[in-house]
């Protein structure tokens, strides 16, 4: 079982004691929570005795009056709030007062509960609270222990991965059962589409490192001085055998040596998201144009390629994780959805913008500026 | 002696290779397949015909794409059963199943399975639900 600290801050003994009583045997439960929650009751009856046991313990749940006798029970919150204390505060108010509710809403106050309340009032309340502590702290312990909830991502993740696994195994049993004749000729197609689909999970897996090193914070940055010519040019040489099979000519435009204090891994990782997307997303036979300039306090890529372009409202949710532009043309293009958000999460490393621009069937250019530190 | 027709399944499915085994497995339990691998080539094809059991991937261009085509083709066909097959399953925490009759209620379908599922299970599954 599980305690809670409460301060109850009255300077009416019978609210006191009736909160006392009240909460006594009280428990609150939740299918989220290990355990059971009770609670622990201590009293101040006046603004200056709750400051005291405030600075003295930590007090989970405050319940405040704001009519004190001596400072009031909004200087009360706004000392927890002021101190930075990890603990919700319900205003406990004997007359309906629009102006206070809306002062101490606006203070962080979390609740009202209206005096004189009934045991039922109090305990709904205090178990609300509870539900809503709970559930702040644990999301706080997992952002500090950097397991952000990631269920969304997950579910994501899984299906990505497991539909490639269904349909390599899926082939593999058909040629098994020898479905398709007795001949291994007859299984070439299906050996083809195996292959492609490893591919895409293997890209899947690599896309995944980068993300997770980005994500998780643990990727050791080293800033250095970085050639950005060289780098595209490398960034294109690795992509050549993609290239030639699209018939894609891709031109370096790079007029003078370019220099950005960087992390090369994470200028490899935008310079091979963006070309690659601007091979895969071209049409056969286009152009990738990678222009390169520096301007006053301003470096800025550009890849530009004439490929199938993105509507506006595709734009939108270009960046986000597992996001892919699903149309009868990428239909039968291998992606993980995670390039651009990766390279999305790079550059809010830097001081750095992407941004967009594309009409439909003609192209699409992305722009990275980055700016100096 | 009249000779008994063929039932027909259509099977939705975004994942092309998945489709095209899925159709072969279909037909080989002696069932007509029908295909779509997008949600509205599958509403097209509800609208025409009726199917006389369909089986919906989950996630395709939308991740409620399932739920949706679930929801049309119960609208025009409520006799229709439906099999929503997911590769999306427990370990992440996600865990589809239909059991109460509140969860058939709302999600309509008549039966989650994993796209990993046997295909002998399958097609006991599909002759329960056709009640062969």
């Amino acid at each position: 079982m599980g305690k809670l600290h409460l301060l109850v801050v009255d300077d009416e003994p019978g609210i006191r004691s009736g909160v006392l009583r009240i909460l006594e045997n009280f428990s609150v439960s939740y299918p989220f929570m290990d355990e059971d929650f009770e609670f622990e009751v201590s009293m101040a009856e006046s603004g200056e005795q709750a400051l005291e046991q405030l600075d003295a313990k930590r007090f989970d749940i405050v319940l405040l009056d704001n009519k004190l006798p001596g400072i009031q029970g909004i200087e009360v919150l706004e000392y927890i709030n002021k101190k930075e204390m990890d603990s919700v505060v319900v205003m406990i108010t004997s007359y309906a007062s629009l102006e206070l509710a809306v002062k101490a809403t606006k203070k962080g106050a979390y609740d009202f509960v209206p005096k004189p309340f009934t045991p039922k009032e109090l305990r709904a309340s205090i178990e609300t609270i509870t539900k809503q502590l709970f559930l702040r702290r644990m999301t706080s312990r997992l952002r500090d222990e950097g397991k952000q909830v990631r269920f969304q991502f997950l579910s994501v993740l899984s299906h990505e991965l497991k539909s490639p696994l269904n349909a390599v195994e899926g082939y593999l049993r058909m040629m098994q059962e020898k479905k398709a004749g007795e001949h291994i000729q007859d299984y070439m197609e299906m050996i083809d589409r195996a292959l492609f689909r490893i591919q895409g999970m293997r890209n899947l897996i690599l896309d995944m490192l980068d993300f997770t090193r980005i994500e998780g914070g643990k990727k050791s940055r080293n800033l250095e001085p970085v050639l950005l010519c060289e780098m595209a040019q490398q960034a294109i040489d690795s992509f050549q055998p993609l290239s030639i099979q699209r018939d894609i000519d891709i031109y370096l435009n790079c007029s003078r040596k370019i220099s950005l204090l960087a992390d090369r891994q994470e200028i490899e990782i935008i310079f091979n998201n963006l070309i690659s997307n601007a091979i895969k997303y071209n049409k056969i036979g286009g152009r990738v144009d990678i222009n390169l300039s520096r301007d006053k306090g301003t470096v800025t890529i550009e890849v530009v390629d004439t490929g199938i372009g993105l509507k506006p409202e595709d734009i939108e949710r270009l960046f986000g994780d597992f996001v892919r532009i699903r149309s009868e043309q990428t239909k039968n293009i291998s992606g993980s959805g995670l390039g651009l958000s990766i390279v999305k999460k790079v550059l809010d490393l830097y001081p750095a913008d992407i941004s967009v621009e594309s009409t439909p069937g003609q192209g699409s250019t992305f722009t990275v500026v980055f700016r100096d530190q | 002696m009249l000779k008994k027709e063929k039932k027909t399944i259509l099977i939705v499915d975004d994942d092309t290779d998945y489709l095209f085994q899925l159709k072969a497995a279909i037909e080989e339990m002696g069932f007509m397949a029908i295909t779509a691998d997008t949600q509205k080539e599958a509403e097209g094809i509800i609208e025409k015909t009726k199917p006389d059991l369909a089986i919906l991937d989950l996630m395709m261009e939308n991740q409620d794409t399932g739920f949706i085509l679930c929801h049309k083709l119960k609208a025009r066909h409520p006799d229709v059963p439906i099999i929503i097959a997911s590769a999306v399953t427990a370990e992440t925490g996600m865990l589809f199943d239909v059991t109460s009759e509140e969860e058939q209620d709302w999600i309509k379908a008549d039966l989650f399975l994993d796209k990993g599922i046997r295909r002998d299970q399958l097609h006991r599954e599909i002759n329960k639900l056709l009640k062969i």
